[in-house]
């Protein structure tokens, strides 16, 4: 673990992997609420790491880490959002070939796993969800497409993500949803931050029996999902982008 | 504030790319939301100033183009960022002062004649509806209002401060070098010793396709020692990001919150104004700054007590 500068009132807080962020980010948040810390301008987890800016002194706040017993993350006792999806994503054949599996058993195994939100980024309300184990990390697309519809639930390295808007995109689609992910005039405008607990159901199924999918706990959260989100090896052309999904960068 | 939904501007003019700006959204980056806001915020508090705004009140920000508005009431308003020919219904007006326009005059704001972007401000604010606590149009994004388009129809808010007397702005005009101080990290040590010094050797020039998201370079690629991939991180505005190419982009407002490439230094707040006015073909010379150099050595490989202190987590697959 190191501590790192990020300009002059900021500090980038490197960590082991996803547990260790949802551990940290838990207990910076924890610590704010009580005053024993200062109010950062914005706590940005991520893959491995901690953004902390905004902070009156960021080099004594190094120091002041230094101290900290970080408990393991809380149990998952956060919101659990459960999401309807149509499993009848173009790419759902491919993701069936990648894991060795039926359709049917790959609709099985991501409504059968308790995914997390370990991080949000691309776009306003998408989330970073891990739960897969790591032997289901599947690549991204080779060729992007220019436009995956909003609500695609998509696959790319060892996360599940769900498009808040239509954008181009390089993630593996395995399903559609109508759940709205990002609504500014909602209260709050994403469905899904940080820590936010997720299970994906099968709206078919659901149709047919009612809401099958329980959550119950023990989500695995997928040991550690260090997450290559591959950033930059499929854009050479692509600057800004962090990810996913794609080849947006959406300047206009 | 739409008093009586009287108090509106019609836009003449929208130029090649006008957007309402305030001071942002800060706070939401967790959610993947960007801060966006003023490029040039002496600029848009200059002009806030003049016409007796509150500091997060809106104001339009032009690019190179300029705009032209053509108000329903009469109106004060005030021309800053980058120099400009005022006019109103075609007679040279001031820059850079508070100004009175008639009602049904047009107010032009013409191309920069040097810089990038002028800030029009109008005595009570633009009043288009905040989105998630910000009127700013963040074009990452797409939050907040669309960019002007001709014919559009804006809100005003009700002119609450006094007018002061007299007032000019006082302002750095438009760099004819950029010079960037750069802070260093968090990621320097991906890239190879003499990389400060390509950095600080000059030969960088603003690239065409610079934007509100980034301020793109051309010139010498900066040489790695690491070109594994960096898993997604968060992005400070400012960052110096450098993509595979080598040649940094640095941040502005409506930057990404997350991204997967290297930040070689972070040019601190200050300084971003003048990149926001820095036209197209402006040489950019980056001072790496020594003294933070030190700060920042100071801060590496502080452990962190309660989890497992280790190094960097391997990186080695794909």
């Amino acid at each position: 673990m190191r501590t790192l500068p990020a300009g002059r009132d900021g500090l980038l807080v490197e960590l082991g992997g996803t547990d260790e962020v949802e551990a940290f980010y838990a207990e910076v948040l924890r610590r704010t609420a009580a005053g024993e810390f200062p109010a950062a301008r914005d706590v940005v987890p991520a893959a491995r790491t901690v953004l902390l800016t905004g902070l009156p002194d960021p080099a004594r706040t190094a120091r002041e880490l230094a101290s900290w017993r970080v408990p393991p993350a809380p149990p998952r006792t956060g919101t659990l959002v459960r999401i309807a999806v149509r499993y009848d994503g173009p790419d759902l054949a491919e993701v069936a070939r990648l894991w060795d599996m039926t359709p049917r058993e790959v609709v099985a195994t991501h409504t059968g796993t308790g995914f997390r939100v370990a991080f949000c980024g691309f776009a306003p309300g998408f989330g970073y969800l891990t739960g897969l184990g790591d032997h289901l990390r599947v690549p991204r697309r080779e060729v992007p497409r220019t436009a995956v519809p909003a609500g695609s639930v998509a696959l790319a390295g060892p996360y599940t993500g769900v498009y808040p808007r239509s954008s181009p995109g390089g993630w593996q689609l395995i399903g559609t949803t109508d759940a709205v992910l990002w609504d500014p005039a909602r209260d709050p405008a994403a469905l899904l931050a940080p820590g936010t607990r997720v299970r994906f159901t099968d709206a078919d199924a659901d149709a047919d029996a009612g809401d099958g999918a329980d959550a119950g706990d023990g989500d695995g959260d997928g040991a550690d999902a260090p997450g290559d989100d591959g950033s930059g090896a499929e854009r050479a052309a692509e600057d800004t982008s962090d990810v996913p999904p794609s080849g947006q960068r959406g300047a206009r | 504030m739409n008093a009586a939904g009287t108090r509106v501007v019609e836009v003449t003019r929208a130029g090649a790319l006008t957007t309402v700006q305030d001071l942002g959204r800060a706070g939401q980056a967790h959610l993947g939301v960007p801060g966006s806001g003023a490029l040039d915020l002496p600029a848009h508090h200059a002009a806030n100033r003049l016409v007796g705004n509150p500091p997060d009140a809106a104001t339009l920000e032009t690019t190179l183009t300029g705009c032209a508005l053509r108000p329903s009431v009469p109106l004060v308003v005030a021309v800053t960022g980058a120099p400009c020919a005022v006019r109103v219904d075609g007679r040279p007006a001031a820059w850079g002062t508070a100004l009175r326009v008639p009602a049904g005059a047009v107010l032009d704001v013409g191309p920069a004649t040097h810089g990038v972007r002028c800030y029009l401000a109008v005595a009570g604010g633009v009043a288009v509806e905040p989105v998630l606590g910000s009127r700013s149009a963040d074009l990452l994004s797409g939050l907040g209002p669309a960019p002007l388009r001709d014919g559009d129809v804006l809100p005003l808010g009700v002119a609450g401060g006094a007018v002061p007397p007299v007032g000019a702005a006082v302002l750095p005009g438009p760099p004819s070098v950029l010079v960037l101080p750069v802070l260093p990290g968090p990621r320097a040590d991906w890239f190879a010793p003499h990389a400060p010094a390509v950095l600080a050797g000059g030969g960088f020039r603003v690239a065409a396709d610079s934007n509100r998201i980034a301020l793109r370079t051309e010139g010498p690629a900066l040489p790695r020692i690491r070109t594994d991939e960096l898993a997604s991180e968060g992005m400070v505005t400012g960052a110096l990001q450098v993509p595979p190419h080598g040649r940094p982009m640095l941040f502005l407002a409506d930057h990404p919150t997350t991204g997967g490439y290297p930040v070689i230094g972070v040019v601190p707040p200050e300084a971003l104004s003048a990149a926001a006015q820095a036209a197209p073909g402006t040489p950019v010379r980056f001072v790496p700054s020594h003294g933070i150099a030190l700060r920042g050595i100071a801060l590496r490989g502080v452990p962190v007590g309660g989890v497992p202190v280790r190094d960097l987590p391997g990186r080695g697959r794909s």
